[in-house]
């Protein structure tokens, strides 16, 4: 069996440094078997985050060789063999320690985002009807494993740090497929514009490249998302005719 | 005296899955203060990786389906062994279940009249299973996920229970750690919902996450609840078998529901040559008759490959060990084959089908499931046994303490029906919530033992004392693991199932030597020498109710029992601890069905 080095990163704060490890590697074999194996061999106090190993859950996000990817999900096989294979936490948010960081930034933006609202059922027993092709759109969205890697590689979050002003491209993702849910009567656009700054994306498409779930971030949720509010609110054709709607 | 901060609700839930979390939006609605503990982040429980739909007797696809027929589906399924009670509630209620996932916001696949879609399923009579595509467990659980956060609910992500707290014969709370600091908790709690999901990292083929330990049904038994029939453990007949390091990683029964078939390496279609008794004259004559009643022809009946779990598992293992298996240890799934029907269009169909299946192949195998055949072979999925809980309430033995979804026992009989879990973990999930903050609002709270949290934090803390002179858990983890696949698997004996118990003996002692060094601070060391506790415990019970169940039956093989008892249809297996601390097991007789259901049984035989 082949070995292989691996340069993990280690510790927390200031002390935060890579670590040299060797292993068996085989084939098939994915980033986090080998990290597992670094675990179960000399470093069992090594911090990652897993659950399901097969790219539905999103929780084992890290940098490997420096891009975000799913450790489950990327295989040694498709990284240079003429160099170690380098693992590193995500750094949009902060490290709490190994390859394990504190996201739960994410969960306290959601909840900030105004719930699902449907309409009244269409049927009797409390039941909608919709065409396959009116939820294809929103399901796409709704494929999203909130591994945060979208976040991760979101320039006002990562370079700016702009946590308290912008809600990332993920939680635009999220808004989008409630605002375009046939059933949904919420209107977040306001929301999204005013306390979500959705302006400040200026369409660098980083995070459509690295979703593992292949969601057109960009062109999809967040461009839509963009033209609805510049019609409600920077449109002056609308502007004017709303200055002669009668108000309600 | 040890550290720890105290927390107080009238319920708590353990486990954030799809029974944990409707579980707390129930006991919410009621009105209680409700925490939710779960061991991961929110929204990453094992639910996510639910594949092919939720079983609910909407009859949108075919009128003629209703609560009794899914109900007598899942008897004939569970091989009669269920808690016809909870089958008949599961039956009825599972429809308004996925009604209301669909008003919280889910996004069904649908039916060309806009309704939402059902497909076929194995043992399931009609297109039952509500899907989207091959990911549902991931829309319920974001669904759930997505609504509870806005119903008051407080949810403590990344903190692991690891005792039940206990004021008489009561539960009255709950001591945990949170991963970030390695800091203790207590919870205290009126009422307690076990949701912890099941048992298969006690395997090493298994599909699932290492949170499934067997928290719940350790913790439960600790605390003196009983635990039923630990049996029956699923073998789902296809996980991945190649490459090496995705071994029994779930390939979903959706690809044998869209028409897939399996072969062996004489390309033989293997599963036509034995229907079992109960599925005579149920079953497809030919492929042509098989492929009309995926394409949904309800004059047709379904191909053998639609037959229940436990029987497709067998078969495979039966080709494998005659020889005729893939070229790594499986047999072949082939749903390429379906271009000789639809032509061009199959790779779409099939992409659109099955997305994920499509991607997992592609990315960790390098298959294309669109042009090429996936080699498949049995993997550990899903336990049916668990806590002992009344069928109404979901009440365990112990007053006070609750258990829904997976780690609850009864619904599923000998064998689960593909479908029926999604379906259980909602419909048992808000009568687990309902009754527990009834509960707790009925009874005064109990006060918190001292001596009690004092000696499990001591206990906690033993690894650190033996720090590097310790063994290491990981090793004494996966030792656990082979010794259970090569003893209690998939085919037993009286020997090895001999060999098992005693050999657990041996690995009792091992953990108590567990070592780790470093420190508190998110030390994944740390936490597998605590889990040992858990995982011997529920090895234990397993193996214990498979030594005493001397016969085969649903996902219960026994080389020595090949057949059915009639006495043993008569009852359950009952795993309890005794006063001495040793666990005790014992067949205990079951509850004569209510005539009405019986009848139903009958007219749908």
């Amino acid at each position: 069996m082949a070995q292989r080095e691996f340069r993990i990163q280690r510790g927390s704060g200031d002390d935060a440094h890579l670590e040299t490890y060797t292993t068996d590697v085989g084939e098939g074999m994915v980033v986090l078997d080998a990290v597992h194996q670094i675990q179960a061999e000399s470093a069992p106090d090594l911090a990652c985050r897993w659950n399901c190993k097969a790219g539905k859950c999103g929780s084992c996000s890290a940098e490997v060789n420096g891009m975000p990817k799913l450790m489950c999900m990327t295989r040694l096989e498709d990284l240079p063999e003429d160099q170690p294979v380098t693992i590193e936490p995500i750094r949009a948010f902060p490290l709490m320690r190994d390859l394990v960081t504190d996201v739960s930034w994410n969960f306290r933006v959601k909840e900030k985002i105004k719930p699902f609202a449907p309409r009244k059922p269409d049927n009797e027993d409390g039941s909608w009807n919709m065409q396959q092709d009116d939820v294809e759109r929103v399901q796409e969205f709704r494929k999203c494993i909130e591994c945060f890697l979208c976040q991760d590689v979101c320039h006002v979050l990562r370079d700016h740090h702009l946590h308290d002003e912008f809600y990332g491209p993920r939680f635009y993702v999220y808004s989008a497929a409630l605002e375009m849910h046939p059933l949904d009567t919420e209107n977040r656009l306001e929301q999204l514009k005013d306390d979500g700054n959705i302006g400040y994306c200026n369409i660098t498409k980083c995070c459509t490249k690295v979703c593992p779930e292949h969601i057109t971030i960009t062109d999809n949720a967040i461009i839509p998302l963009k033209e609805r509010i510049v019609d409600e609110y920077y449109d002056p054709i609308t502007k004017l005719f709303k200055m002669f709607k009668p108000k309600k | 005296m040890s550290d720890y901060q105290t927390h107080e609700y009238d319920v708590i839930v353990i486990g954030a899955g799809g029974a944990g979390l409707r579980a707390a939006i129930e006991a919410s609605a009621a009105g209680v203060r409700v925490g939710l503990i779960c061991k991961s982040l929110l929204g990453k429980a094992h639910t996510v990786m639910a594949e092919g739909g939720m079983a609910a007797s909407l009859a949108n696809v075919d009128n003629r389906d209703n609560w009794q027929v899914h109900f007598a589906d899942t008897m004939r399924g569970g091989q009669y062994l269920n808690n016809w009670r909870m089958a008949e509630l599961h039956a009825q209620e599972a429809p308004d279940r996925v009604r209301e996932l669909e008003a919280w916001g889910a996004v069904f696949d649908r039916t060309k009249q806009g309704r939402i879609l059902q497909r076929n399923f194995g043992g399931h009579a009609y297109p039952r299973l509500a899907h989207v595509g091959d990911r549902t467990g991931l829309e319920m659980i974001r669904t759930l996920q997505d609504h509870g956060i806005h119903q008051g609910i407080n949810v403590h992500m990344e903190v692991t229970v690891i005792e039940l707290l206990k004021d008489g014969d009561r539960v009255c709370g709950a001591f945990a750690y949170e991963r970030e600091h390695g800091r203790f908790h207590v919870f205290k709690a009126g009422a307690i919902v076990m949701a912890t999901g099941g048992i298969g990292r006690a395997f090493k083929i298994t599909s699932n996450s290492w949170e499934y330990t067997g928290d719940g049904h350790a913790l439960a038994y600790h605390a003196g609840a009983e635990l039923m029939d630990m049996e029956f453990i699923q073998f789902h007949p296809t996980g991945m078998v190649w490459p090496p390091s995705v071994k029994g990683i779930l390939v979903t029964e959706g690809v044998r529901g869209e028409g897939g078939i399996l072969t062996n390496s004489e390309g033989k279609r293997f599963m036509f040559e034995e229907i079992p008794p109960l599925y005579q004259g149920s079953c497809a004559e030919d492929p042509e008759e098989g492929w009309r009643y995926v394409t949904g022809d309800k004059e047709a009946r379904r191909p053998p490959e639609l037959l229940t779990r436990d029987h497709v598992a067998r078969k495979i293992v039966k080709e494998v060990k005659a020889g005729r298996g893939s070229p790594h240890g499986g047999v072949f799934l082939n749903i390429a084959w379906i271009s000789e029907k639809l032509g061009a269009k199959s790779e779409e169909h099939i992409k659109k089908k099955l997305p994920s299946m499509y991607h997992q192949f592609k990315e960790l195998a390098g298959v294309d499931i669109t042009k090429q055949p996936m080699e498949v072979g049995p993997t550990t999925h899903y336990v049916m046994g668990g806590i002992r809980v009344d069928g109404d309430s979901q009440m365990s033995t112990v007053p006070g303490l609750f258990a829904a979804g997976e780690c609850a026992a009864g619904l599923h009989g000998a064998n689960r029906l593909g479908g029926n879990s999604l379906s259980d973990l909602v419909v048992f999930g808000k009568r687990a919530g309902e009754y527990a903050a009834k509960w707790a609002k009925d009874n005064p709270a109990g006060s918190i033992n001292n001596d009690q949290v004092e000696a499990v934090a001591k206990w906690a803390l033993a690894p650190f004392d033996r720090g590097e002179s310790g063994e290491n858990p990981f090793k004494i983890q996966s030792d656990l693991q082979n010794m259970m696949q090569d003893k209690v698997g998939i085919v037993r004996e009286d020997k090895e199932l001999g060999e098992a118990v005693e050999g657990l003996g041996e690995f009792w002692k091992r953990a108590e030597k567990a070592g780790s060094d470093v420190n508190r601070d998110y030390n994944p060391g740390w936490h597998t020498a605590m889990d040992l506790k858990n995982l011997l415990t529920v090895s234990e019970a397993s193996a214990r109710s498979a030594h005493i169940r001397t016969e085969s039956r649903g996902a219960h093989t026994r080389l020595d029992f090949p057949d059915k008892s009639d006495e043993q249809a008569k009852v359950n297996t009952i795993i309890r601890k005794a006063p001495d601390g040793s666990m005790q097991v014992e067949q205990v007789n079951r509850a004569a069905i209510r005539e009405d259901l019986q009848k139903i049984i009958d007219e749908n035989k």
